[in-house]
């Protein structure tokens, strides 16, 4: 990469302040187009035909009646979709999850799709599609599905990771092992010994907005498509490599996005609507329900962890140990091993072991949610290292700041740290005047830390300047969270003019070049490097423009706080030339003016932070209300500080549903019971106290302003933080995530019992 | 000499060693002269790894310069919401 990265210490003008968000007029009046609000003329309405059952060979298809019916103009099946894959497992998962081709594996699991010309057409033409199937027996839970008598998902599915290589199938795809030391002579050394076992039930994302697009194949090999994504450029090759089709001639535009959080980098029904469009020779518009959106497009795992922290009575952890079985539906993956390498990322352990388990069951393909797997290993290490802090009779902060990773820890997952954040988080949260507040009646306070890696990723950006000196900045990493105002603060930093004056827009897939999805936290930390060096060649283009105009060799030019300055003796009487000075003569001293970058964004720095919760708890109902929240979070540099916050925020939010409400719930036949928000109990405004925040920042040593990641670590502590909130205000340790009324209600019955 | 941690998911494509040490001044050098020394790495290196310098993860930078000494750690590349 020639471009250098590495943070400086600057005096910045637009970066770090709250001017409002370019999209917010749009968004707040109605007027920004989500992926529902796109239409083309003459566009077909496609529904999609859905397994009612949880596991099913299927034996035969007959779609000749839907295709039939007077309206109905294409009908698809897995025979459509032919196998392109080339021996590319994950691929060939996203093929079959988009539309089952022997087996459906999921309540919701797509079988067939039409396209018609309206929704009435396409309901009825769904009801003429026979699908013969045979029942299987079907396993839901993680635990259920590690039983040597378990119902087998995969019969070619052989546990990877273990020596020597099993000759039994199993639902077990792979098996990760992280740590160092010995931490059997490390509980040998403890003198107090925690040992848990925690569940933690799927959720969804939750984004309000579903999944919806307009695909439109023309007869030239040409298509289109607009889309709700966190990625354009992965969604077109993706779905390139699934239907055949060449990667540029696809153009993907990215509408505005209602929540992702994650599970918007996966493709589920776009395939579908580009294959009805190839097919029928018309657009085809396709929006998931809700219900759709909950039985069929990406949760998080459910899991299953046990820990065990032994220490010495003054607070050392002598040894920490866990073992992570996380469900990935019915594909093998990789989340138990992402919950492995975070789940005691936060302390520097001399002995350390984690064991991740990846198991396929009936329920939807996981997708990622907000620092994938983290939330759920922190749940369990937090509640443990919380009981630990109980059991030795120490503060919890305490606790943990005598244990916490910083610069020169060995990471658990293997790398030493570099400079971190989560000592002065908890720090922060030792004098925060939260943690001192006096507690009421049945209430409780429990705190946690949590750790999310972050990443860059490949970045292309245009900043072009208009005639008028105003300046259109061209991205490529679709924004989730407010990036286009911060982008635009970078530019205006950089060029020295004002956030009024640039326009950040999220560019097509053929007007720019390729760029990751926005995820890992990347779509400020990347596209803001992309940004600077966008500028920093626009400089050097109005430098030259500059000595044009004067007439004076461009090395006498400089750039000084957004204005051309001539220097030396010779020349330095002249006045400054504005960026507006320069586009106005850019006709007539070489044409437009515009910088360009594309680049790897690599060196994200790694991110933890502090929650502080404090919750009443209803003993007559076990119904929970969260009083009080603090975030505190390292950020590097904030760029925008009231979008960050709002990350904070909203990672707190949604752990917070997560922690006392959210959970698929499967019925004895393996059927979601619960695919709907009247149901499926999201937090709403009334539901949550203000939640406070306090930025850290702590430069990143990898990018020009020192910025990290901010969007996905917030989402880490609260599972623990509210359960050991709930813990203390009740008297019982609470170890199974949502810690809805019924389980505290239980767990109090419990309790009293004896 | 560069000392190279694989995951454990390498382990097996690399003769059971968990620890190797290179000859590397980059990544890209690195990876390469991995992949000639244990050719069934070529599959895992095309997209399914990362790598950690010295505690930094690069998951696309392979011209990144490896200081001589540095402890280098081959890591899955993850998923991010």
């Amino acid at each position: 990469m020639s471009f250098d990265a590495t943070y400086k210490e600057k005096k910045l003008k637009s970066v770090g302040t709250r001017p409002l968000r370019p999209d917010g007029v749009d968004k707040v009046t109605g007027r920004a187009r989500y992926g529902a609000d796109f239409n083309m003329p003459g566009q077909l309405v496609a529904r999609v035909l859905r397994s009612p059952h949880a596991h099913a060979r299927i034996m035969r298809i007959d779609v000749s009646r839907a295709v039939a019916l007077k309206g109905v103009k294409a009908v698809i099946t897995a025979a459509d979709l032919p196998d392109l894959t080339n021996g590319n497992a994950a691929l060939y998962a996203i093929l079959d999850n988009c539309m089952a081709r022997t087996k459906a594996f999921y309540d919701g699991h797509a079988v067939a799709a039409v396209a018609a010309i309206d929704a009435k057409v396409a309901r009825e033409a769904l009801k003429l599609i026979e699908v013969e199937y045979d029942v299987l027996p079907h396993v839901v839970d993680v635990d259920a599905a590690m039983a040597p008598d378990a119902p087998l998902l995969d019969e070619n599915l052989f546990t990877q990771g273990i020596d020597p290589a099993p000759t039994t199938p199993s639902n077990v795809g792979n098996r990760s092992e992280f740590g160092h030391g010995d931490v059997e002579s490390g509980f040998a050394k403890a003198d107090v010994i925690v040992e848990r076992s925690y569940k933690t039930e799927q959720t969804h994302q939750g984004y309000i907005e579903p999944h919806a697009c307009v695909a439109s194949c023309n007869v030239d090999g040409t298509a289109e498509m607009w889309v709700c994504t966190q990625g354009h450029f992965v969604y077109r090759q993706t779905c390139a490599d699934l239907l055949g089709l060449e990667v540029s001639k696809l153009r993907v535009t990215s509408s505005e996005i209602g929540g992702g959080f994650g599970g918007k980098t996966h493709v589920w029904a776009e395939p579908l609507a580009l294959a009805l469009s190839r097919k029928a020779g018309r657009p085809v518009k396709l929006v998931m329900s809700r219900e759709e959106v909950f039985r069929a497009s990406g949760p998080t795992s459910q899991t299953s962890i046990d820990v065990k922290i032994g220490a010495t009575k003054d607070g050392k952890i002598t040894a920490a140990l866990a073992t992570l079985r996380y469900s990935s539906g019915p594909y093998a993956d990789s989340w138990a091993e992402t919950g492995a390498m975070t789940s005691f990322a936060c302390y520097d352990l001399e002995n350390v072991k984690t064991v991740g388990f990846e198991v396929i069951v009936n329920r939807p393909k996981v997708a990622a949610y907000r620092a994938p797997s983290a939330p759920m290993a922190a749940f369990a290490v937090e509640s443990a290292i919380d009981e630990l802090a109980h059991k030795i009779g120490m503060d919890s902060v305490e606790l943990r700041i005598k244990n916490a990773a910083s610069e020169g820890s060995r990471s658990s997952y293997g790398p030493i740290y570099g400079p971190i954040g989560i000592g002065p988080t908890l720090e922060a949260a030792r004098t925060h005047p939260h943690m001192s507040a006096p507690l009421g009646k049945n209430q409780g306070r429990g705190m946690a830390c949590g750790f999310w890696f972050n990443f860059g990723g490949q970045t292309c950006t245009d900043l072009n300047i208009s005639a008028d000196g105003t300046v259109t900045l061209a991205v490529g990493t679709v924004d989730v969270g407010g990036s286009r105002a911060s982008l635009s603060l970078i530019a205006a930093e950089e060029l020295g003019i004002s956030y009024d004056d640039v326009k950040a827009v999220i560019a097509d897939t053929s007007t720019l070049g390729y760029n990751d999805m926005t995820d890992g936290s990347r779509g400020t930390f990347s596209s803001s490097m992309a940004t600077i060096s966008a500028a920093r060649n626009a400089i050097v283009t109005m430098r030259e423009r500059a000595a044009l105009m004067w007439d004076i060799p461009v090395e006498d030019v400089a750039w000084e706080e957004g204005h051309a300055k001539a220097v030396g003796a010779s020349y330095d009487n002249r006045a400054p030339l504005s960026v507006k000075d320069i586009a106005a003569e850019a006709g007539n001293t070489g044409g437009p003016i515009a910088g360009h970058s594309e680049l790897v964004a690599d060196g994200a720095g790694v991110s933890f932070g502090t929650h502080i919760c404090d919750v009443e708890v209803d003993p007559e109902t076990g119904a929970t209300r969260v009083i009080r929240y603090t975030v505190i979070q390292d950020a590097g540099k904030a760029v925008h500080p009231a979008y960050v916050e709002g990350q904070y925020q909203g990672g707190a939010a949604q752990g917070i549903g997560w922690a006392l409400n959210e959970e698929y719930v499967y019925g004895a036949d393996g059927r979601l019971q619960n695919p709907g928000f009247l149901d499926y109990r999201i937090p709403v405004c009334s539901d949550l106290p203000m939640i406070d925040t306090q930025i850290l920042e702590i430069p990143n040593p990898n990018h020009p302003y020192g910025v990290r990641g901010v969007g996905e670590t917030s989402i880490v502590p609260p599972l623990a933080a509210v359960a050991n909130a709930v813990s203390d205000a009740v008297g019982v340790r609470m170890v199974h995530v949502p810690v809805s009324p019924p389980r505290i209600l239980a767990a109090l019955n419990a309790k009293a019992k004896g | 000499m560069v000392d190279v941690t694989l995951w454990a998911g390498l382990v097996p494509l690399a003769d059971s060693q968990k620890h190797l040490s290179v000859q590397a001044s980059t990544i890209r050098e690195l990876l390469r002269k991995l992949q000639d020394r244990y050719p069934g790495l070529e599959g895992p290196f095309k997209n399914e790894v990362a790598v950690a310098v010295n505690g930094t993860i690069y998951r696309n930078d392979w011209s990144q310069e490896i200081p001589d000494g540095a402890e280098v750690f081959l890591m899955r590349r993850l998923a991010g919401g």
